[in-house]
Formats: C-alpha cells, structure tokens, sequence
C-alpha cells in the first residue's frame, strides 16, 4: 500500500512537472508565435506527456473524462481518490 | 468544450484544521481578485477580444480553474475536520449556520461573490489594462496571504500561485503591447 503510493506520487510529480513546462512554452508561445525553437521544445514534451500518462493511467485509472482516456472493465471514473481528497 | 484532468496543477499538502487561514484563503475563492472573477473575466472578454489575444485569454482563463481547485482542496482540507465549536471560535459561526463545511464563493469577509466583480468593457486594451491590474492583485493577495502563514507547506502551494500571476501579468502586458502594434500600423497605412 505504501508502495503504491510512493509510486503514485512519483508518477504525478513527474506528470506535474512537464505539465508545467507545456503550459509555460504554451502561454509564451501565445504571445511569440514565431519561436521556431519554442515550438520544437513544445511538441517534444507534448511526446513525453503522452508516455507518462500511459503509465499512470495504466496503474491508477483514467486521467481524464468524456473519451480523452481508456477505462478498465469496471467503469474506473468514479474511483477515488480525487485531488482534493490526496 | 473542456474536459476535465483528475489531478491538481501542483500539489497542496495540508496536515491540519486552520480555520483562520481557511477563512482568509476565500478572498482568493470568491473574492473581487480571486481565482473565481479571474478565470470568469478572461473567458468572458475571450468574444470581443482581437483574434492575436483569443488564445492567451483562453489559456489563462483555463488555468485559472486549475487554480482554483488548488484554493478549494486548500480550504476543503484546513476545514473538514473542524468540530461546531472551533468554526464559532475562529469566526466561521455565520458560515457554518448557512454552509456547515460546504464551500461557499464568498470573500474573507463572507460576502458572496458578485458579478460586479468582474469588467468586460469590449475595448480591447481597456480590458487588458483590467486583466493586468487583476493579476497584480491577485499577486497582492497571495503576498499578504503567504504573510499570514507559518505553514510552510500551505506557503510553497501560495508562493507557486503568486508566481504563476506574475507570468500572466507578463505575458498581458505583451499581449497589449501586440494590439498597440496592430492599432499603429492600421492608422499609417
């Protein structure tokens, strides 16, 4: 169990982390749309995010609503915890 | 369209019940600078703006949710184990009559949030202007807030967020600085 959550923890932080650098080079690259660089790093992380969330979701249930991620059999959404409750 | 991600945008570790800083965290929930009047004011003014400055309204907009879910898990934890008793104490008593431990958009103060809060003026730098100055205050906030903690961990959750309204603040201001280009040319040629 102890594991698990250390193993959880380390995923999201890793998830979190590039999150953060997408989001960054997004809202620079709003307002400096001619970054050719920018654009590359943006792509490259946007590579390595679809790894990550392949991995978390694999071990705790989809990320995210409407079709954007795969569910187990049973139906996963509603499964705890949710961010608040972490 | 938004969907939504079950994660926060960066972790918030609360170990336990404050309330006094759970009831000043709201100025940031459904305060005048609050996450709340920030996401709503720039995904308002996102139908009027100039086309160059749709994304950014959109993507700070969004953020700005992400934000506010930080500030929600914040409050919902300093507060769900607070027994009648220690919300009267540390002046929640008007909140638990009306609310008991249930979230409420409503200021430090415990008044409810307004749309009279928030400005869409149709004037593409007038709104700008607003959306700076709400970032500064919002920046403002966080300040005070993080100055009325010693709870390093809520500190560090603060101190991502006031980092995160001073790069909006950034990037409004190129964001004007873009329409005043624009509005230059059109007047030479």
């Amino acid at each position: 169990m102890n594991e698990m959550h250390e193993s959880s923890d380390h995923l999201l932080h890793d998830l979190m982390a590039v999150d953060f650098v997408l989001l960054e080079l997004n809202l620079y690259l709003d307002t400096h749309p001619n970054d050719a660089q920018a654009v590359r790093q943006f792509n490259e992380f946007a590579e390595r995010r679809k790894h990550l969330v392949a991995q978390y979701e694999k071990q705790f249930g989809p990320l995210m609503n409407f079709g954007h991620s795969l569910s187990p059999q049973p139906w996963a959404w509603n499964n705890g915890p949710w961010p608040w409750q972490m | 369209m938004w969907v939504y991600e079950k994660k926060l945008q960066y972790p918030v570790r609360v170990g336990k019940c404050d309330l006094r800083m759970a009831k000043f965290l709201s100025e940031q929930y459904g305060g005048a600078d609050g996450e709340l009047a920030a996401a709503l004011r720039y995904l308002n003014q996102r139908y009027t703006i100039p086309e160059k400055v749709i994304g950014l309204l959109t993507d700070i907009g969004t953020e700005e949710f992400a934000h506010l879910e930080m500030i929600a898990t914040m409050i919902y934890k300093l507060t769900k184990d607070a027994t009648p008793q220690q919300m009267i104490e540390a002046g929640m008593g008007p909140h638990f009559a009306a609310h008991d431990h249930a979230l409420f958009y409503e200021n430090a103060a415990g008044v409810p949030f307004t749309a009279a809060y928030i400005q869409a003026k149709g004037d593409p730098v007038a709104d700008l202007m607003e959306d700076i100055a709400a970032e500064e205050k919002a920046r403002a906030t966080y300040q005070w807030l993080i100055d009325m903690t010693d709870d390093v961990d809520i500190q560090d959750s603060l101190k991502f967020l006031r980092e995160r309204e001073i790069v909006h603040a950034l990037r409004f201001r190129e964001a004007l600085e873009m329409i005043k280009d624009d509005r230059e040319t059109q007047k030479i040629f």
